[in-house]
């Protein structure tokens, strides 16, 4: 071990234990122990890890249905969250969330949502709320490049704009929305322009360092929490895998996803790393902790009884 | 302490918002024009005046009031959002149906979104096909979210009431036509009722006639006429749809042996044939087939002669009752 151990090794350990619980979850689908439709963020860990290491306890997350990642960022344990995916009594949700419904309020993450851009109006209401609880909360949602083409967007952030509520939003932008290219889609490509229009910041980052992305958050964070309102923040990534596990994404010009390996936040940023002098041997030890994580944790899950159906009908009314 | 004061339907609405404001502080009221102009309707005048910020207009922005609703509401606010006219929540339908109603079942209950949206809606002359349609079925078909329709002042308190009080995320349909009406005793300041339950508005023996929101009134006219002409009619308006008080229902139509269901809604689908539905899942033995009246399953013309000519009338009301006890079927569309 080196005595110099830079903050973003624990940028690295993070995102990995999103990767490895994103890559056992495929193994446990693929397998059919996971049943129903999951979507992957493998390859835009770099987003969830960078935004959330700036929030404090009583922020507000809210993400899409490829939101596993934000939830775990946001520190949601590993055990229940395999628990959800798996129907198990001890799941987040007891499983009637399943995989794109995770949320775990005490742990700021207010949940996924399978409706494309439905997420920014309830997080613009999150924001709303602070002003009136004197929490100092700010609320983040995120949303794919696809999502800004929804009216349901654009109302959330002429909203937020108008009222100077404390949000941030965050555009994933990994270039396909589900499996069409947002520029097919979009008479300007650069999304981030569109923050002008609704008179707040809006910037185009690299989200694929996560350094880059933190210190975007960050700024977008103060100014929120400051009072002065709203910010767009386009966070330029690439998705290793399909839209969903099984898509086979023949939709994808061949080389792009090999081409794509190779700018992956993981091993770009370890690659920083050594060449700021830390050793791999550090890197891959933090690497394997939360892949080890991983693996104690599925097993946990997978040792808990399947959730009762007894109580099926209950916690639809208060 | 309870006090009996004189009350438009409107008004009461208006006195209903007041005591919410008063009694929550985490209680918020916005929506389209209802803070500084004090509503379109005027039902949210003095308001902005008297609570300051918690009272404040949006954009002309659906989807966004109704969401926004949600995410303060799962931050402990207890939001009451006008949406201006029923016709608009369709606009914002999403947040309605796949968010608020949903959030507190998938979280296996570590989330609610207790929000109240107030609209109003019903056919009034000259009201157009994109202002008079009555939706109440498409609501009550969701579940996780509680529905009502008060008729009267002193049900649009109480029912106002009990929706800002719940926990879950509740539908007020107020009737449009009825705001400006007649001023009528209302009790105020009493006890907050739970959500549910039904009003017994006449008692009778010879057919039981069940209502809910606009028709709700005209219903009650035309019991009255058919009580001139020996036809004994047990009213029950069941002014929640979800819970639905099917008890309420099924022991008059126990006793009565007939029923007619009157809604202003189009009759296809509509929540009449689901009271129907569920008296003849019950097994209760009727004298005659049961009947429904609604709306033809029409756009509602605009020119108040053509809107009059298809909507439930009081005459169109007593003479399916007519038909109903005398054994004849009555077909409304």
């Amino acid at each position: 071990m080196t005595s110099h151990q830079p903050a973003e090794i624990g940028d690295l350990a993070a995102m990995q234990r999103i990767r490895s619980f994103e890559e056992k979850t495929r193994e446990l689908s693929l397998a059919r122990q996971i049943i129903g439709s999951v979507h992957l963020s493998i390859g835009q860990e770099a987003i969830p890890v960078g935004a959330c290491a700036v929030l404090q306890p009583q922020d507000a997350v809210f993400a899409t249905y490829r939101g596993h990642g934000w939830a775990l960022a946001r520190g949601v344990p590993l055990a229940p969250s395999f628990a959800e995916l798996l129907g198990r009594s001890t799941g987040l949700n007891g499983g009637r969330g399943g995989s794109p419904y995770f949320s775990a309020p005490q742990y700021g993450f207010f949940g996924e949502n399978s409706i494309v851009g439905a997420g920014a109006p309830i997080a613009v209401g999150a924001a709303l709320a602070a002003r009136y609880d004197g929490s100092g909360r700010v609320a983040v949602v995120s949303f794919g490049d696809g999502a800004t083409n929804q009216g349901a967007m654009h109302e959330a952030m002429n909203f937020a704009a108008a009222f100077s509520l404390p949000v941030v939003f965050v555009c994933e932008n990994n270039t396909y929305s589900e499996l069409t290219p947002i520029a097919e889609m979009v008479g300007e490509p650069e999304l981030w322009r569109r923050a002008a229009g609704y008179g707040m910041p809006g910037s185009r980052i690299d989200g694929n360092s996560v350094t880059t992305v933190r210190d975007a958050m960050a700024a977008a964070v103060d100014r929120a929490r400051a009072g002065e309102g709203p910010s767009f923040i386009e966070a330029m990534t690439e998705r290793l895998v399909g839209h969903y596990i099984g898509d086979v994404e023949h939709y994808r010009p061949a080389g792009e996803v090999a081409s794509a390996w190779q700018r992956e936040p993981i091993g770009r940023l370890e690659r920083e790393l050594v060449a700021q002098g830390v050793t791999e041997a550090v890197c891959r030890a933090a690497v394997q902790q939360a892949a080890d994580e991983v693996e104690r944790a599925v097993a946990e899950a997978l040792a808990a009884p399947l959730a009762s159906a007894e109580d099926v009908k209950e916690h639809l009314y208060a | 302490m309870p006090e009996t004061v004189k009350l438009r339907f409107g008004e009461a609405v208006n006195a209903a918002l007041r005591r919410a404001m008063e009694t929550w502080p985490e209680a918020l009221l916005y929506g389209e024009d209802v803070a500084k102009p004090g509503g379109v309707f005027g039902v949210t005048r003095r308001l902005r005046n008297d609570f300051g910020e918690r009272v404040f207009d949006t954009p002309i922005s659906e989807s966004a009031i109704i969401g926004s609703a949600v995410g303060a509401a799962m931050m402990g606010r207890r939001p009451i959002v006008e949406i201006m006219w029923i016709d608009f929540t369709l606009v914002g339908i999403d947040q309605v149906i796949n968010q608020a109603a949903n959030v507190r079942y998938v979280s296996n209950g570590a989330l609610s979104a207790p929000l109240t949206i107030r609209t109003q809606q019903g056919a009034t002359p000259g009201s157009c096909a994109q202002h008079s349609q009555s939706l109440e079925a498409l609501f009550a078909h969701v579940p996780g979210l509680r529905v009502c329709l008060p008729s009267t002042p002193q049900d649009a308190y109480d029912l106002l009431l009990s929706a800002v009080a719940c926990d879950d995320p509740t539908l007020v349909i107020e009737a449009r036509g009825l705001y400006a009406g007649e001023r009528e005793e209302v009790v105020i300041g009493g006890p907050i009722a739970p959500v549910g339950g039904s009003r017994h508005r006449q008692h009778g023996s010879d057919l039981t006639m069940v209502t809910w929101g606009a028709t709700a009134r005209t219903a009650a006219q035309a019991a009255q006429a058919l009580a001139a002409e020996g036809i004994s009619t047990d009213l029950i308006e069941t002014v929640w749809l979800n819970p639905f008080d099917t008890d309420a229902v099924l022991s008059s139509v126990e006793r009565t042996g007939r029923l007619l269901v009157v809604h202003e809604a189009n009759v296809t689908g509509g929540f009449g044939a689901e009271v129907i539905a569920r008296v003849a899942e019950s097994g209760v033995a009727l004298r005659a087939a049961p009947g429904r009246l609604g709306l033809p399953d029409l756009r509602v013309p605009a020119a108040p002669h053509l809107s009059a000519a298809v909507l439930p009338t009081a005459d169109r009301i007593t003479d399916a009752a007519r038909r109903i006890v005398a054994g004849t079927p009555v077909f409304c569309r």
